[in-house]
């Protein structure tokens, strides 16, 4: 298996506060790879470096690489906006655009770059709400805003809207941490039937989520990265103690 | 632990006072509509609307519009833009900047921004008074208004959007476009309107630009007559009219300036839901041709 992104030497900064120490992971293309630990660890922050989101907020910069496919998308003539197309992300909470339809909340990233080629547009909305296990509840009320439907569907939908791009990374913040039981299921089951075509990693605080889908585990504390591995290994038998620690619920 | 009855009654006394300063703050609201209404209704016929002064006041009413219309089509995108800039790319030093002098161009006198236009465009360039100058200096008092409301409604929208669209590959210009201002869309147009209806009441700066007018202008580089600065001069006594007249004449076009305003108000805000219900129509379309292809 091929490793899809590679940072080395990852740190991160907001102002003076270095939130990512140092980081070097791989992940592996088309698997899912979960990242655990406890609150303020930059487990979230490590996967805004991903696709140049950390840089957005004020003050905030990153030091090291990140290579996806062979490229590092800190050099210098990198552009954050073609980083992104490639690195999809969702985030915590639903954020479905809410003056807009759910038609054009999955086609935003297209028609937002220009794209009015109707035929491409309802094919797109049809595939990604499709791939997303979205369309069968939604294809009936496509004019329906963004934010009518329920909180797993808003959160289906933003993955729809993120693979709509194409992209060939999906950056998943938490994204179950605002839905129900039955609707984190959908959603993992979701994540389970993309990694053949797509590169995941998920960022979650709920470990047996990251026991369930993924197939490797990076384990990160105060900023930094602790223990990566197959996560049936990390689970079973961690090499740290402090993973050790972590994962039989001893802290954190 | 104070009684039951102690704090029954400080909640009667509070509640009497709250409701008290509200009756304190609507009665000169309340007594100006009242006076306006009597005093000015009286006057209201298609004769006073459509004639020139001094047999009517059609010739300011025409003046006051051309004035806002042309001080608006110069104020309000400045004031925009400026609005986006401080709020979508203005976490700086040059933000700071804009926005400090934005409050301070908020606080002016309107009449000191009349002299500021009288002294740069009349004196100075050598323009005669006319519409469009007035237009110049109401735009300037429009602009501040306009930047730090369109800055505040868009301060509103949600971080999580904007990370929303950049994540999807949007340029950073295109999100604020498409998605920050259409979201915010509503307190933009809320704050235009304001600007409007605060130029279209001044009257201290057409003193100065646009002086006063007994005919119509034939264009907008001729001086006009205005509602204000009609009121301004009949109250003052400033006419060949006789003082009775000149009053009830002035109470006319108080209220006509009121109406404009109100009406202005009214009809952006129609305007602005049948766009949302148009946007509503076309995307039902795209519905059926979807259910079309099964």
């Amino acid at each position: 298996m091929e490793n899809k992104v590679i940072t080395e030497g990852l740190s991160a900064y907001f102002g003076d506060v270095r939130a990512v120490k140092n980081v070097d992971v791989s992940i592996p293309e088309n698997s899912i790879t979960a990242i655990i630990g406890p609150s303020g660890c930059g487990k979230s922050t490590l996967i805004r470096c991903m696709n140049r989101m950390h840089e957005i907020v004020r003050g905030a910069r990153v030091e090291g690489k990140v290579v996806v496919d062979g490229v590092d998308i800190y050099a210098p003539g990198s552009d954050a906006v073609e980083v992104r197309r490639k690195v999809g992300m969702v985030f915590q909470k639903p954020n479905p655009f809410p003056t807009m339809s759910i038609y054009d909340n999955v086609v935003a990233g297209l028609r937002l770059n220009g794209e009015r080629d109707w035929k491409k547009l309802d094919q797109t909305v049809e595939r990604s709400l499709k791939l997303a296990a979205l369309w069968d509840e939604v294809k009936g009320q496509l004019d329906a805003s963004g934010v009518s439907i329920s909180g797993g569907q808003q959160q289906r939908l933003c993955i729809a809207r993120a693979l709509a791009v194409q992209p060939e990374i999906l950056l998943l913040d938490e994204p179950c941490s605002a839905l129900d039981p039955i609707a984190t299921a959908k959603i993992e089951d979701l994540l389970f039937d993309l990694k053949d075509k797509y590169t995941i990693v998920i960022v979650t605080h709920n470990m047996q989520q990251a026991a369930r889908i993924s197939d490797h585990t990076a384990f990160m504390y105060m900023g930094e990265l602790i223990e990566f591995g197959v996560t049936k290994e990390l689970f079973e038998n961690p090499r740290k103690e402090l993973t050790e620690k972590y994962i039989t619920g001893r802290f954190g | 632990m104070r009684s039951y009855r102690l704090r029954r009654r400080m909640d009667i006394a509070a509640s009497l006072l709250a409701v008290g300063c509200v009756l304190v703050a609507l009665t000169p609201l309340v007594s100006i509509l009242w006076e306006v209404i009597r005093n000015g209704a009286p006057m209201l016929s298609w004769e006073f609307l459509t004639n020139r002064t001094t047999s009517g006041i059609g010739n300011a009413i025409l003046g006051s519009l051309q004035i806002v219309m042309y001080a608006a089509v110069i104020g309000l995108p400045v004031g925009m833009l400026t609005g986006i800039y401080i709020s979508e790319f203005g976490n700086n030093k040059i933000g700071s900047t804009v926005r400090f002098f934005n409050d301070v161009m908020a606080n002016f006198p309107s009449i000191v921004v009349g002299l500021l236009v009288y002294a740069m465009v009349v004196v100075y360039l050598d323009v005669n008074y006319s519409i469009i100058v007035a237009s110049i200096a109401l735009s300037i008092i429009m602009i501040p208004i306009v930047a730090s409301t369109t800055e505040e409604s868009l301060k509103m929208v949600p971080n999580s959007l904007r990370e929303g669209a950049l994540a999807l590959g949007v340029p950073r210009w295109k999100t604020v476009l498409k998605v920050v201002l259409s979201n915010g869309r509503s307190g933009v147009i809320t704050g235009a309107l304001l600007a409007v209806a605060r130029a279209a009441g001044e009257t201290a700066p057409l003193i100065l630009t646009t002086m006063f007018s007994y005919f119509w202008a034939a264009s907008p580089t001729e001086p006009s007559a205005a509602l204000p600065t009609l009121i301004y001069n009949y109250a003052m006594g400033y006419s060949s009219l006789a003082v009775d007249d000149a009053m009830s004449q002035a109470w006319g076009a108080a209220l006509v300036l009121i109406m404009l305003v109100l009406s202005l108000n009214i009809s952006v805000r129609l305007l602005s839901m049948r766009r949302f219900k148009k946007k509503h129509k076309e995307a039902r379309k795209w519905r059926t041709r979807l259910s079309l292809k099964g």
